[in-house]
C-alpha cells in the first residue's frame, strides 16, 4: 500500500491531492474561524497564500466522528486539546511524559497511532482523531478492550488506554498478528507495573476473537 | 513551550520566501519548519527553541512523492518513515534503507516521523538537550560531555562537540549513495547526503549540516543498487525502543563467494555518519570469514578516540560489523 509510485501513476497524484485537500479544509476551517485581523487577512487572501493562525484560534476537529470546535492556540497540543478543551473533556488519553517516549497518549490520527503529545492541535484539522473513547460503539466494547479485562490486561491501568489504542491498529490491520508482531507494535508504550505478559495474553486473545467472527 | 505564529504554506515557493536569508545565521531560528514534528515539539517544549514561526510543511504538495525510477527512488521529503519500513519494493532492492526506518523509534513516532526531518533531527546528548545547560552545540563554549558523562557520545569524529548523529536513515542512505536536493532563495542545489552532513570541527558547531537559513531539504535520490544485498544493523540499550548505541549500514555486491564492492557507513558513534572507507577497500576481494570480520571491524574503528565512559562502543560497533557481514554471507 505505501509502495512507491511508478511516474505517472494517478495513485501517485491521489496522494498530493488528498494532501490538498486536507489542506483546504484547514484553509476553510481556519479562514472561517479565526478572530479579528487574521481573520480579515485569511478571508481576502488568494488561494495560494499561506494561511497563518496567531493567538488563540477557533478549530473544528472530527473526533470520534463527532465535529468537534475548540478553541486553542498554535501551540497546544492535541493531547491537551482532547483533555482540557473539548467538551465533555476527553481524559481517556493519558497525560504522562509530555515527551513521545510513553505511549499513555496514543491516540490514532487517520486510523494510525500516533503520540498526541507530540501532535499540534492545528496539525490533526482534516483529520479523523480517534481516542480510547472512540473505540467501543454504544456501550459495547471492542474484543479488545474485553479481552484486556478477562486477561487482567491492566495494574494501575494508566498506561492501559495507549496500549489498547497501539494494539487495536495493529489488530485491524492483521487480527493475525503474531506475538512478536504484537509487541512491536505496542514497544512505543511503557508500562511501569510491568504487566505486559498480561496485556500480550490479552491481545493474542483477541485476535483470535476477531479471527473468529470473521473480522473486528 | 512558547507560544508562535503558525503557517500553512502552499506552495514550496512560499516556504523559501517564508525563511530568513541565505546568511541570517543568528536570527534562523526564528522560523522552524515542522514536519512530522517528533523532533521539534520535543524542542519546542524544552525551550531549545522558541521560534517566532513555524511553518507547516504538511501542506505544501509534492513533498510526500514517493516515486520508483530507473531500479531507484525519489523520496520527498515528507514520506514517512512507516512509508518507508512498509514499502516491499524499496525492502526487497535496498535492505539497509527499510531496515533502518523501521528501526527508528517507536510505530507512533514512524507514522509521523519523516525522511527529511530524521536527515535534520538535533542531537540527542543530554547537555544539548537540557534547557540549562548552555552547551558549545547553543553557542555556549564548552563541550559538557568531553569532561562529563559521556556513555552515548562520540568515539570517532569528535571535536569541539562529542555528539552522535541520531539519525538511522543517515547511515543506510549514505551507504546507497543518496543525494539530497535543498532548495533555498537562489534556486535548488543537489549534493550527495554524505556531504550534506558536516563535522563540527569542519562546519559551523551549532549545526550538524550545510542547510542554510533560507533551505529547505525536499527530496531524497537513491540510485539503483541492482546486484548489490544490504542490511542495517543496529544497537540499542533497550531494544524495544531507543537511539542507537552504535549502527552499521552494510551493502555488498558479490561475484561468487568474494566480495566485489562494499559500502560501510557506522551510526551512532560520530557526529556524522561514519563512512569506513578503508574497511571498505580492504573487503573487496574477499570471502567472508572470520578473518575478513575482524579485519572489517579493525579498520571501520580505526582512529577511534574514546571518552572516559565510551570505550565500549568500539567492540561493539566491531562486533556489528561482524553481524552485518554474517548476515549478508547468509542472504
Amino acid at each position: 500500500m505505501s509502495d512507491p509510485k511508478r511516474p505517472h501513476d494517478d495513485a501517485s497524484r491521489g496522494t498530493s491531492l488528498s494532501r490538498r485537500a486536507f489542506f483546504r479544509g484547514a484553509g476553510v476551517v481556519a479562514a472561517g474561524s479565526l478572530v479579528g485581523e487574521a481573520a480579515h487577512a485569511a478571508a481576502h487572501a488568494s488561494s495560494l497564500e499561506p494561511v497563518r493562525i496567531e493567538g488563540s484560534v477557533e478549530l473544528e476537529l472530527e473526533i470520534n466522528g463527532a465535529r468537534q470546535k475548540v478553541t486553542v492556540e498554535p501551540r497546544t497540543t492535541l493531547l491537551n486539546t482532547l483533555r482540557n478543551h473539548c467538551s465533555p473533556p476527553l481524559t481517556g488519553t493519558k497525560s504522562v511524559c509530555e515527551r513521545g517516549s510513553c505511549g499513555a497518549c496514543t491516540v490514532h490520527l487517520d486510523g494510525k497511532p500516533v503520540y498526541s503529545c507530540m501532535t499540534l492541535a492545528v496539525d490533526a484539522v482534516g483529520r479523523k482523531v480517534t481516542t480510547i473513547e472512540g473505540l467501543a460503539t454504544q456501550g459495547e466494547l471492542t474484543e479488545l478492550q474485553s479481552a484486556f479485562c478477562a486477561h487482567d490486561g491492566s495494574m494501575c491501568g494508566f498506561c492501559t488506554p495507549g496500549f489498547v489504542m497501539s494494539i487495536s491498529a495493529c489488530l485491524e490491520r492483521n487480527p493475525a498478528a503474531s506475538l512478536e508482531e504484537i509487541q512491536r507494535s505496542c514497544s512505543g508504550n511503557l508500562c511501569r507495573c510491568g504487566t505486559y505478559p498480561q496485556v500480550f495474553e490479552a491481545a493474542l486473545a483477541a485476535g483470535r476473537a476477531m479471527r473468529a467472527k470473521g473480522g473486528k | 513551550m512558547k507560544n508562535f505564529e503558525f503557517i500553512a504554506p502552499r506552495t514550496l515557493d512560499s516556504v523559501v520566501e517564508l525563511l530568513p536569508g541565505p546568511r541570517d545565521q543568528k536570527t534562523r531560528d526564528r522560523v522552524k519548519l515542522l514536519a512530522g514534528g517528533q523532533d521539534l515539539l520535543g524542542e519546542l517544549k524544552e525551550y531549545l527553541v522558541s521560534p517566532e514561526q513555524v511553518i507547516n510543511l504538511k501542506t505544501v504538495p509534492g513533498l510526500e512523492a514517493f516515486v520508483a525510477r530507473d531500479g531507484g527512488y525519489s523520496i520527498g521529503a515528507l514520506v514517512t518513515l512507516s512509508a518507508l519500513e512498509e514499502s516491499a519494493s524499496l525492502r526487497a532492492s535496498h535492505a539497509m534503507i527499510a531496515e533502518s526506518a523501521g528501526a527508528v523509534g517507536s510505530v507512533q513516532i514512524r507514522n509521523q516521523g519523516t525522511l527529511g526531518g530524521n536527515l535534520c533531527q538535533r542531537p540527542r546528548c543530554w547537555y544539548y538537550r537540557h534547557e540549562h545547560a548552555v552547551c558549545i552545540k547553543k553557542g555556549g563554549s564548552e563541550c559538557y560531555a568531553y569532561g562529563g558523562l559521556n556513555k552515548y557520545n562520540a568515539i570517532l569524529g569528535g571535536g569541539p562537540s562529542y555528539i552522535v548523529h541520531p539519525s538511522d536513515l543517515a547511515p543506510a542512505l549514505v551507504a546507497a549513495g543518496a543525494s539530497v536536493t535543498l532548495k533555498g532563495k537562489k534556486g535548488e542545489r543537489t549534493l550527495e547526503l554524505e556531504r550534506f552532513f558536516t563535522l563540527p570541527s569542519e562546519g559551523a558547531v551549532t549545526r550538524e549540516n550545510v542547510l542554510a537559513p533560507d533551505e529547505v531539504l525536499t527530496r531524497v535520490d537513491v540510485p539503483a543498487m541492482a546486484g548489490w544485498k544490504s542490511t542495517y544493523v543496529k544497537f540499542r540499550e533497550r531494544s524495544s525502543y531507543d537511539f542507537a548505541l552504535a549502527a552499521v549500514a552494510l551493502a555488498l555486491r558479490m561475484e561468487g563467494d568474494k566480495i566485489a564492492e562494499a559500502r560501510l557507513v557506522l551510526g551512532g558513534v560520530a557526529p556524522i555518519p561514519w563512512r569506513c572507507d578503508k574497511a571498505e577497500k580492504a573487503l573487496v576481494g574477499r570471502k567472508i570469514d572470520a578473518d575478513t570480520c575482524k579485519r572489517a571491524g579493525e579498520l571501520a574503528l580505526e582512529g577511534a578516540e574514546p571518552l572516559a565512559h565510551n570505550a565500549y562502543k568500539v567492540p561493539l560497533a566491531q562486533g556489528l560489523v561482524t553481524k552485518a557481514l554474517r548476515k549478508l554471507a547468509g542472504a
